[in-house]
């Protein structure tokens, strides 16, 4: 394929871009390389994975010149320090964090261009559960089935599979590039200012459910409990007995299944769930509500509203709609 | 329902089956509580029918045991056009009969490979040899590929290996245990979690993100079970390049 004389220039070039990277100085409490994930998996047992806040994946992205869902880094809670090696790039960070570039706080976003040596590091979220961290041109990772997103229970996508450790290299895709999206400055979109109960639409196991028990579900407060990760949220509240027990005859599950165990308190899915599973579900979380559950953490407290999937699909259209038109703008 | 499935290799089947919005994001196509053969080859259909169709705005299908997942995007198409489709393509749909491939799956059971193997022998009071001699009969079905990337659920278990869960799940079992749980046998991919009797394991990885294609069985497929021993199972782990033998089956 490669002439002797193609392969020698561009190995010296190869060299260079190779050596420009983000050294992991501390990894922070979870810190994964997602993006918009593996959608359309689930006949092989595999999940969509995923930036659980696929809006602020975006809006990072957007900051610095990206497509929407290029591979970024999911923060949790408390964020990771890093040391700029190599070369120089454009970076912003979507969320509601404390961020420091050698020691003095920077904003969020915001597109920033870093030298090498710079450290950049994210002490921790503030409100919600989860910031993302973009780089111009993305990192270097090996894609699984299209994707990026680590699923570090398969060891598949992101750094190793798995997520970041002190003194990992994570090396740009495209150093250098992006500068001209420098100062670019977003509003401070956060889904979880928006107050308001969960919505969901019953089913598809909601019949399982005395009606008695299916009010309690939407009259009930929930917490979520310490059991809470990629995978799933528990929550605790009352009980919800199923009137025809605890086990099903298994079905899919997608992000936002509420599924109910024999104990009685709610699992609602999340993006690295298993594909399938064995509760009855009674009800499934509307799409324009996935990012505000997604920047929900343990102790946060929720009700549940029904509605309608004429009105779900509604939301979801509105919603996009306005958001794309906005990233455009952004972009532009 | 249709109980047989003698009377020729093409049939239109109607089959009772209801559609269940889940949420915005997809629709069910539920056949109920049921694990049965039929069921299982209506719902594979389907999914076939489903892909084939290249419906505008359907994402994903995902066919278990029972239910066939049709995830949309509600920005494309609206779940009122794709409910309409679906009843449309499942009240025409045939069930023929397809090539599947059919698994060699060498399996080295008991010992450490299979710590609750001595157990479920005597709980079933058969030698080990005829637990292997009944786990090792059937062709399985790959009911369906869930869980964990390709993780895979066979039924066709012999009545007397039909075992309840274990009352306290281990929280780790290694990739390719070979396990009963209930009425079913399993393959598994990953190292996970699993409340099944653990009968043994094997050298197949069904999930390897190294190979093309990553996921070895799919859901329609079938394997059958060799017993081996401990130094062939040690052999086959350590060699990259060793694949399962398999074979198309009609």
């Amino acid at each position: 394929m490669a002439s002797d004389s193609m392969t020698s220039d561009p190995m010296t070039n190869d060299a260079m871009k190779a050596s420009a990277a983000l050294r992991v100085s501390a990894p922070g409490m979870l810190t994964t390389l997602q993006d918009g994930g593996r959608p359309g998996q689930g006949h092989l047992g595999v999940p969509p994975s995923g930036a659980l806040d696929a809006m602020s994946l975006a809006l990072a992205n957007a900051l610095v010149g990206n497509a929407p869902e290029t591979g970024a880094l999911e923060i949790t809670l408390l964020g990771p320090t890093l040391v700029v090696e190599g070369g120089n790039c454009a970076v912003a960070v979507a969320g509601d964090v404390e961020m420091l570039l050698n020691d003095c706080r920077v904003d969020a976003f915001c597109s920033l261009w870093l030298r090498d040596g710079d450290v950049l590091k994210v002490r921790r979220v503030l409100s919600g559960a989860r910031a993302y961290l973009a780089v111009a041109g993305g990192f270097r990772a090996t894609p699984f089935l299209g994707s990026v997103a680590t699923l570090a229970r398969a060891g598949i996508g992101g750094f190793e599979g798995r997520a970041l450790l002190a003194d990992d290299r994570l090396e740009l895709a495209a150093p250098g590039s992006g500068q001209a999206s420098v100062g670019r400055v977003g509003e401070q979109h956060l889904p979880q200012r928006e107050k308001r109960p969960i919505r969901v639409v019953l089913g598809p196991q909601a019949a399982h459910f005395a009606r008695a028990k299916q009010a309690r579900f939407f009259s009930a407060e929930w917490a979520i409990s310490t059991l809470a990760d990629r995978m799933g949220y528990r929550l605790t509240g009352p009980a919800l007995a199923s009137a025809k027990g605890h086990n099903i005859v298994s079905d899919a599950l997608l992000t936002g299944s509420v599924q109910v165990p024999g104990d009685g308190q709610p699992i609602i899915a999340m993006n690295d769930r298993g594909t399938t599973g064995g509760y009855p579900k009674i009800a499934t979380v509307i799409r324009a509500d996935l990012a505000r559950l997604g920047q929900m953490k343990p102790g946060d407290r929720l009700r549940f509203e029904a509605v309608d999937v004429a009105h779900a699909e509604a939301l979801w259209r509105g919603r996009q709609q306005e958001f794309q038109a906005y990233l455009e703008r952004l972009s532009g | 329902m249709t109980s047989q499935e003698t009377t020729g290799d093409r049939q239109a089947e109607s089959r009772r089956y209801s559609l269940v919005p889940l949420a915005d994001q997809g629709v069910l196509v539920d056949c109920g509580e049921t694990i049965d053969v039929e069921t299982n080859r209506w719902i594979d259909a389907a999914a076939r029918a489903v892909n084939a169709a290249a419906i505008a705005g359907v994402t994903g299908v995902v066919p278990t045991y029972r239910s066939l997942t049709v995830e949309y995007d509600s920005t494309t198409t609206t779940q009122d056009t794709l409910t309409t489709r679906l009843d449309a393509l499942l009240a025409t749909l045939t069930v023929a009969s397809r090539r599947y491939r059919r698994f060699h799956v060498p399996v080295v059971y008991g010992g450490e490979y299979g710590l609750d193997f001595d157990d479920f022998c005597r709980r079933h009071a058969l030698s080990r040899e005829e637990v292997i001699a009944l786990h090792t009969a059937p062709d399985y079905r790959v009911f369906m590929i869930g869980f964990m990337p390709g993780f895979a659920y066979l039924g066709g278990l012999e009545a007397q290996l039909h075992t309840p869960r274990r009352d306290s799940p281990r929280t780790r079992t290694p990739a390719g245990s070979i396990s009963v749980g209930g009425q079913q046998t399993a393959v598994s991919s990953v190292e996970a979690p699993s409340g099944w009797h653990l009968l043994g394991r094997t050298p197949v990885r069904t999930f390897d993100p190294q190979r093309e294609p990553p996921i070895l069985i799919e859901a329609g497929d079938s394997v059958r079970f060799e017993a081996i021993d401990e130094a062939r199972f040690r052999a086959l782990q350590a060699d990259p390049d060793w694949q399962p033998a398999w074979e198309w089956m009609s």
